[in-house]
């Protein structure tokens, strides 16, 4: 069992990935496990690339930061571009499908209607972070699936819980097919 | 997650938990990053429970009413990153003169003058001892976890008022703004330390006169009946300015003897893996988290490597660092700074052992690989 998994949540700075990853450390925290969440601070926040960064770990997390990651995340082509290469040999990317599909052939790609989802089934692009949360749960089972819905409905605002349960759930359909 | 109360949070909030725990009632600041959460989650908390929160005009005012605000019995903390410490300075000093007890939080961020807003460093280690004129007290903590922050700060309140001196807790961009896990511990559960006050109707009062038996003045709150004078200048028991040799000697003498000679009971560290080993790293703050998991790597491929992690960065650990000098064949420090640390273990590690640099100051954490190839190359 590989005891540390690093993982990086990249897109465009306004897409709700460091909430992503705020969430995915909170349900790993609900699963027992030890969780350090990062993200980068500076002009990249708005627009340009952006990041949040989460390591889960049985043990404890000393270096507190992501070099290679086991997992990446990319909804923009530009993220992709940026954090492809600190993806490990083996690794998980996980794409939005209007991302083009990068040339490694040592990594397992997953490419999927994450935006498309929240916007034309959800009918709320700002719900993205929630289905590609599910989604990335859904291919990895990295926490379990119910601290994870657990975390996203405590942390979400009052009044969208249905809204981002249905995000959720949608994601994870995604992923697990 | 709530229910056995294990939230995953920030550094800075976790500060603002140990403050209040720690009994803290008065905030005054001037928001900076990368401390700013600090300021903003202390004014949406102190006014639930009658505390108070003021934003002033800038630093140097945020640092006077923070004085203020202990001169009252307050428990007053401040926040602020490296122009802002600067800025801080001249009442730093001030507070250090007159015993007021209060806290400092300074998140470093990559200096000099306003330099790398964002990012990490541990630049102002020598500023936190020598930032404001004079021979002085003063108490520095270094914490390396976001639980540790919630210690330390803790640690930090219960210092000032024991000693009744500025404490600065000396916080990195890193540990300020990374969420982990922290168990915030039951209220009681949490030891504070309160300011001796002299007895209601003790009309002997001399605001600052030792009492045989005790480390310093009684300290009267204002607006409680007790009417005293508070100033930077020498002054001698009853508070008011003096300009006698004697007077002068025996209160600074006094002030930084308080610290210097209760160093034991000011001491915090961690030594990580130290026995049998021939290279020591020296490192704190986020740094020592890289140079855990570089120990841990160079162990794993042979090597005998330690960590020695001070929390308590002034006063400086000297016993502890010389008694660990002695057993070892080199010490490296790893800093994010081009050697502030390094100098003190230099004076007290060098006719013991080689004393080693590694520094950083690009604004990124210093990696468990760059320590362990230093560890390699010395």
């Amino acid at each position: 069992m590989i005891k540390q998994n690093e993982i990086r949540l990249s897109g465009s700075g306004g897409q709700g990935l460091i909430l992503a990853g705020i969430i995915l450390a909170e349900a790993a925290l609900l699963d027992g496990k030890n969780a350090v969440q990062s993200q980068s601070y500076g002009p990249e926040a708005r627009g340009g690339a952006s990041k949040a960064e989460v390591i889960i770990s049985e043990n404890d997390i000393n270096y507190p930061k992501v070099q290679k990651c086991d997992i990446l995340l990319s909804l923009t082509e530009k993220a992709c571009n940026k954090y492809l290469e600190t993806l490990k040999t083996g690794g998980v990317l996980i794409l939005d499908s209007s991302v083009d599909t990068p040339k490694r052939d040592d990594i397992k790609v997953f490419k999927l209607p994450i935006i498309n989802t929240a916007t034309e089934k959800l009918g709320k692009v700002m719900v993205s972070n929630i289905v590609a949360l599910g989604a990335l749960n859904g291919i990895t089972d990295i926490v379990s699936a119910e601290s994870l819905k657990k975390a996203v409905l405590s942390r979400v605002p009052r009044g969208t819980e249905d809204l981002n349960e249905k995000a959720f759930n949608e994601g994870l359909t995604l992923g697990k097919s | 997650m709530e229910k056995n109360n294990i939230k995953l949070m920030q550094g800075n909030e976790a500060c603002v938990e140990g403050a209040l725990a720690a009994g803290m009632n008065f905030f005054a600041g001037y928001p900076i990053t990368p401390s700013t959460e600090i300021a903003e989650i202390s004014s949406q908390r102190l006014p639930r429970f009658g505390g108070k929160f003021i934003q002033m005009e800038d630093e140097i005012a945020s640092m006077a009413a923070t004085i203020g605000g202990a001169l009252t019995g307050a428990k007053a903390m401040t926040a602020t990153s490296g122009p802002g410490f600067s800025l801080k300075q001249e009442n730093i000093g001030y507070a250090a003169m007159a015993e007021i007890p209060c806290v400092i939080v300074n998140v470093q961020r990559g200096g000099p003058s306003t330099g790398l807003p964002t990012s990490p460093a541990q630049g102002d280690v020598m500023q936190a001892k020598w930032g404001t004129h004079g021979d002085h007290p003063i108490i520095a903590l270094t914490p390396s976890s976001v639980k540790e922050t919630f210690d330390t700060t803790v640690k930090a309140f219960n210092l000032a008022e024991k000693y009744r001196v500025p404490v600065v807790l000396l916080m990195d961009e890193v540990i300020a703004h990374m969420r982990e896990k922290i168990e915030i511990p039951k209220k009681e559960d949490v030891e504070i330390m309160d300011r001796i006050k002299p007895d209601e109707d003790d009309v002997t009062y001399q605001a600052y006169e030792v009492k045989k038996g005790d480390i310093v003045p009684p300290m009267a709150s204002f607006g409680e009946g007790f009417r005293y004078h508070v100033t930077g200048l020498v002054h001698d028991e009853t508070g008011f300015p003096s300009n006698d040799t004697e007077v002068a000697d025996k209160l600074i003498h006094r002030l930084v003897d308080k610290i210097d000679k209760n160093v034991d009971d000011i001491s915090f560290y961690e030594e990580y893996k130290t026995n049998d080993i021939d290279t020591l790293i020296i490192s704190y703050g986020s740094t020592a988290r890289s140079a855990k998991t570089a120990v841990d790597m160079a162990n794993n491929e042979g090597m005998n490597v330690g960590l020695f992690r001070p929390i308590t960065i002034w006063p400086t650990l000297e016993k502890q660092i010389i008694d660990l000098a002695k057993k070892v064949d080199k010490i490296i420090v790893a800093e994010m700074n081009l050697g502030q640390y390094a100098l003190e273990v230099e004076r007290l590690a060098s006719k013991y052992t080689q004393v080693h640099h590694l520094g950083k100051i690009d604004g990124d954490l210093i990696t468990p690989n760059e320590i362990l190839s230093k560890i390699k190359e010395v």
